[in-house]
């Protein structure tokens, strides 16, 4: 990326690389991107520690206890099979996290594949983009809802899902980068000098679009996560015995007058998650690519 | 220009193409045996094997496309497997509060989020701006079913003023059918807004730094004059475009919104069709809602070339 050079130029002060003093400067121009960090690893602690947080048995039914309201020994209630909404809420973290970074990844590794091969073999780009074209013109949401309605629930198939939904986004990105870098001066010079192609990928291609596909993955692996609540919302997603916060909230859905925490915590702590990978996103975005963040 | 419209015409359809044939396919690889399901619980292999040959079930892959395609030529997405009646029936049935909720939201949306856009350009770097932006970053990061039931909890449990859920039609008189809507459109519009604010902003940021703007200034123009006539007319083309993309996150929402409100919509009719395994449904659904992304998206396009002179193709 042109834009990342004059930076890169600069001989590092101190011994701090450029990108992290790059970070470093975002943070503290971008505080919010901290506070995202903050709330993220938070997050991330409670899904890992869940047994050790006071958690019950998330799926442990208690018929005499049904639909508490919170109190001391119920944080947050109790839903209609009287199980722990404090665990089940503290367990689903669980979920939403493994579905958002596995979508991130996989999508931006398939991506990243197709969009390189695309970009580099022209007989298969207007093939390949125009699938995508079509594939991306089907709104992500009820893509996936026609991929699960096709094999069973299960947290595996509803990652396939929106990875499916989500690559053609990120192939589209890489092909714009590569077909850009491709033509910089430096990878003429690689070819001239008899680099091969791979090695050129690897090399030059690579490096340079590790920044925006960063970028990109952040903001994958928040609209996965509220995905993957809808699809578990509306009864295609995660099977309802599994925790997850859009299976809670789809419990809740035709109690929610009378027990409004069914619904609020879960969502809440969706909302909380997404907001932090949001924050998290701007903030890289403005670390990675100072001329985007004037602008946004 | 009559070369960009045919060019732009003919991309569309091979999208549409695609579109079509990724539908098809997922129809294709659905689990269960319609003919199963046509000939009943008391029919022997004879009679399967019949209506397997009368549906034309047994032929390859491809004629089956062809065939199927022919059919949605003439308006035919198929037979739903659970009511047995045609799929374009059944959408037609429920069009009138999916349509009322999303042309709704849509006009809200854009009347709310290019003023925030514009303003929040014009404060640059002030409280005002920068509260514009994180309110655009909350609403991105609420989805839009937890946003529903905070207002429902709020506006219609604990306040009392709006109905907390159902629809009225708009011929019952339109001050009901409003009243059933304002709720679901918040909701469903609010990402929507924090999209268009984002872009209509980051658009205006630009155009205020051009040559022409400062010409403007300085010849004396009202500030408001400036920022209307001069800067959000030339901001508008990346404004327009994001209008016709985020249609896609309008269709995904409403589905949601429809179920929270109970809105017997073809969102409703898509979950519906979901918890019974209703597959033709939900791929007649799928393949509308993809044409009207691309439909919308297509006008967005053309609408540039014809109104904005400085493009020439």
């Amino acid at each position: 990326m042109a834009t990342a050079l004059p930076a890169a130029a600069i001989p590092a002060a101190k011994s701090m690389s450029p990108m992290r003093r790059r970070f470093r400067d975002a943070f503290r121009r971008h505080p919010m991107a901290l506070v995202g960090g903050v709330i993220l690893l938070a997050m991330a602690l409670v899904a890992i520690l869940a047994p050790w947080l006071g958690t019950v048995d998330p799926e442990a039914v208690s018929p005499i206890r049904r639909l508490k309201p919170p109190s001391a020994a119920y944080w947050f209630g109790t839903d209609m099979l009287g199980r722990d909404v404090y665990s089940r809420v503290v367990y689903g973290a669980r979920v939403s996290l493994i579905v958002g970074l596995a979508v991130a990844l996989l999508s931006t590794l398939l991506g990243v594949v197709i969009g390189l091969v695309t970009g580099y073999i022209r007989a298969l780009d207007a093939v390949v983009m125009r699938v995508m074209d079509g594939l991306m013109s089907i709104p992500s949401v009820l893509l996936a809802i026609a991929l699960m309605a096709l094999t069973k629930a299960s947290v595996g198939n509803v990652i396939v899902a929106i990875t499916l939904a989500e690559v053609p986004r990120v192939v589209r990105l890489v092909r714009g980068l590569v077909l850009t870098l491709r033509e910089q001066t430096y990878v003429e010079a690689a070819i001239a000098a008899g680099t091969t192609l791979p090695r050129i990928l690897a090399r030059h291609i690579l490096p340079n679009i590790v920044a925006p596909l960063l970028v990109q993955g952040t903001y994958v692996c928040g609209s996965a996560m509220i995905t993957e609540a809808i699809l578990s919302f509306i009864g295609a997603g995660t099977p309802p015995n599994i925790p997850s916060w859009g299976n809670i909230m789809a419990e809740g859905r035709s109690l929610f007058q009378i027990a409004g925490n069914l619904i609020l915590f879960p969502g809440i702590c969706l909302s909380l998650t997404v907001l932090a990978v949001n924050l998290l996103g701007d903030g890289m975005r403005d670390a990675l690519d100072p001329r985007l963040a004037r602008r946004m | 220009m009559i070369r960009y419209v045919i060019r732009r015409l003919f991309s569309t359809v091979i999208v549409m193409a695609v579109v079509a044939f990724v539908v098809f396919t997922l129809l294709y690889l659905t689990p269960g045996d319609p003919a199963a399901v046509i000939a009943g619980d008391i029919a022997t292999d004879a009679d399967i094997k019949r209506i397997h040959t009368q549906l034309g079930l047994d032929e390859p892959f491809l004629v089956r496309f062809g065939r199927w395609t022919w059919g949605l030529a003439h308006g035919d997405l198929g037979t739903s497997i659970f009511t047995n009646l045609p799929v374009t029936h059944l959408i037609a049935q429920r069009i009138e509060p999916t349509v009322s909720l999303t042309v709704l939201t849509l006009i809200v949306a854009i009347a709310v989020a290019v003023p925030l856009g514009v303003v929040a350009a014009a404060r640059a770097g002030t409280w005002l701006d920068r509260g514009v932006m994180a309110l655009s970053v909350l609403g991105f990061s609420v989805p839009v079913f937890v946003l529903a039931y905070i207002l429902i909890l709020t506006f219609s449990v604990q306040l009392d003023w709006l109905p907390v859920q159902g629809y009225r039609s708009i011929r019952d008189g339109v001050w009901e059918w409003l009243r059933h809507l304002i709720l679901p459109s918040l909701a469903l519009g609010t990402v929507y807004v924090a999209l268009i604010t984002r872009i209509t902003r980051a658009s205006m940021l630009d155009v205020l730094a051009q040559d022409y703007v400062r010409t403007a200034q300085a010849k004396g123009l009202a500030p408001r004059e400036v920022l209307i006539g001069h800067a959000l007319k030339n901001a508008a083309i990346p404004v327009m475009t994001i209008i016709g993309i985020g249609v896609a996150l309008l269709i995904s929402g409403a589905i949601v919104t429809e179920t929270v409100f109970a809105l017997p919509g073809i969102g409703r009719l898509t979950v519906d069709a979901i918890l019974r395994r209703d597959y033709p449904i939900i791929q007649g659904v799928t393949l509308l809602f993809s044409a009207v992304y691309v439909l919308v998206n297509l006008a967005v396009d053309l609408s540039y070339a014809l109104f904005d002179p400085r493009i020439r193709y």
